[in-house]
């Protein structure tokens, strides 16, 4: 029986006693849950990896203005800026991840990871990884894998989506996801992954999901970029060594305790945060359509 | 116990747009209605209901439609130029919006087809991640998702014709999931839904049009292929 990816705990113990990595793990249980081969988990997940790095360059090359107007290339004028604040990596970093998260705002092609919402963040932070380490493929699949472990167990014990757990259920996983692949491409031992993404949800813990208008553009955009510094600090610091202090299947508990008692207007209904000040609500009567024919009430005759 | 999900669950799907409500199972509904219809039609209008009703150009459902009524698939890339692109290939096409249809699903579109003397009228409903439901097919009531090999059947409502089809479809090795009938009257004509497992060959399908008493007959694989 392949472990059922419950809890971080129970992964470690399963590596141990199986003397698996992390990654072989996430590969047995795709196999044996969905019948997919390694090989055919393997290239789909190459697959996943060059359409993302491919948004990446679209959202720096192409032009990038969504519907609303709301998004407008901002992830090459932050790739251009001629004054780095910290480096020129972090200033690539942060434009990667605007730009691969732009293309999904202006309809262009990504991937879910763990949710289109939040489809900028592992393009941005894998695609510097791999250039600042010279990694290859097959480490950065590899660490898709541990990353879609992570995930796994973060959909179970709270959640992945935006309108269930509020915004760190989405950019909050996506950034914990990028965590662990960091940690776990420069060779952090197990507990270093999971210190990683610990680490990271304390960051995140609390976001609520407040999308202007409804569309997933303002400020989706903009938190995948502070979602993919997140997950660098939080490497940074796990690396080291230094703990999160409370136990990574605990954080993720509380993860999922703050999520069920969100309230309805911050879970992606766009009724609360952002979405209701006062531009939020003019954006949304700008951009929404209200030549709407509306129908007889029917709620009697129909049961 | 609840199916577990999968390594590109957490990992994709690969996509186009910001939801797959609104992007996925609408260029899914649209490419159902393009199999129905047999190919690209002259004329589409098209109504998005409730919940689609105001957003559906914020979020780029408009687009997502038209690159189904194109034939694209979910991940097509030239989705965000559909407009564009079906208007060269002379595509009219007309939008509306209707609010508070307490009766239909709050993410629903009809399609009003026409191509050449053909016509075909689709409801369905995106249900969430790119799921959809086909409701209903020229007002016959048709429930089915397009995930699996479908297969309509349009034919004079006579005793046995089920039974039939069935021992038809089993003769190709095909396992039927799910099935369907509905009818306009008695000893009118019905329609049969029927969702198999696995495909049908050529010639099965051509034996099913042979018979006199079938009208006609609808074969959708699998509709991501
Ligand atoms: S604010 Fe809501 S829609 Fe936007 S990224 Fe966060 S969870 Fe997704």
């Amino acid at each position: 029986m392949a472990f059922l990816f419950e809890s971080f705990e129970g992964w470690k113990e399963y590596c141990i006693k199986h003397q698996r990595t992390l990654e072989q793990v996430v590969l047995e249980y795709e196999q044996q849950q969905k019948g997919r081969t390694p090989e055919e988990t393997l290239s789909g997940l190459q697959k996943a990896w060059d359409v993302m790095k491919d948004a990446v360059h679209t959202g720096l090359e192409e032009d990038m203005t969504s519907r609303s107007g709301m998004i407008n290339n901002g992830a090459k004028k932050v790739y251009r800026y001629p004054k780095p604040v910290l480096s020129k990596e972090f200033q690539q970093l942060i434009s990667r991840a605007l730009a691969a998260k732009e293309v999904n705002s202006c309809m262009g092609r990504v991937v879910a990871a763990p949710t289109a919402g939040a489809s900028g963040i592992m393009p941005g932070v894998l695609y510097t990884l791999q250039e600042i380490h010279h990694l290859g493929d097959k480490k950065i699949i590899d660490a898709m894998l541990v990353a879609a472990g992570i995930a796994l167990i973060m959909e179970q014990k709270a959640s992945i989506s935006g309108a269930v757990g509020g915004c760190q259920a989405e950019t909050g996983t996506a950034a914990a996801m990028g965590a662990g692949a960091i940690v776990f491409c420069l060779d952090g031992n197990i507990d270093q992954v999971f210190n990683a993404v610990a680490i990271t949800v304390q960051c995140m813990l609390g976001l609520v999901c407040d999308p202007v208008a409804g569309l997933v553009e303002v400020p989706c955009v903009v938190r995948n970029a502070s979602a993919a510094a997140i997950a660098n600090s939080s490497a940074q610091i796990a690396l080291a060594d230094v703990s999160s202090v409370i136990p990574v299947d605990e954080v993720i508990e509380a993860m999922g305790e703050i999520g069920a008692s969100m309230e309805t207007r911050y879970k992606e209904t766009a009724l609360g945060g952002l979405a209701a000040t006062k531009t939020g609500k003019a954006i949304a009567k700008k951009v929404l359509i209200h030549d709407i024919e509306i129908l007889p009430n029917e709620e009697n005759t129909s049961a | 116990m609840a199916e577990k999900s999968s390594v590109f669950d957490m990992i994709g799907p690969v996509m186009i747009g910001p939801s797959s409500s609104h992007t996925a199972g609408v260029v899914r509904i649209a490419r159902v209605a393009f199999k129905l219809l047999g190919g690209k039609p002259d004329v589409a209008d098209i109504t998005f209901y409730n919940s689609f009703a105001s957003t559906y150009e914020g979020h780029g459902s408009d687009r997502a439609i038209i690159a189904g009524l194109l034939d694209f698939k979910t991940d097509d890339k030239r989705i965000k130029d559909s407009l564009t692109l079906a208007r060269q290939e002379g595509v009219q096409y007309h939008f509306k919006s209707v609010g508070n249809a307490s009766t239909l699903h709050p993410n629903t579109i009809r399609l009003n087809l026409q191509k050449g003397d053909k016509k075909v009228e689709v409801l369905g409903e995106s249900r969430g991640g790119g799921i959809i439901n086909i409701a209903e097919v020229d007002g016959f009531k048709a429930d089915f998702s397009a995930n699996l090999h479908t297969l309509i059947i349009t034919a004079e409502d006579k005793k046995g014709s089920i039974a039939f089809i069935a021992d038809v479809l089993a003769h190709d090795d095909c396992n039927i999931a799910t099935m369907s009938v509905s009818r306009k009257g008695k000893n009118d004509v019905a329609c049969q839904v029927i969702e198999m497992d696995s495909g049908l060959k050529p010639v099965t399908l051509e034996y099913l049009r042979s018979l006199s008493w079938i009208k006609a007959v609808i074969y959708i694989p699998d509709i991501d292929r």
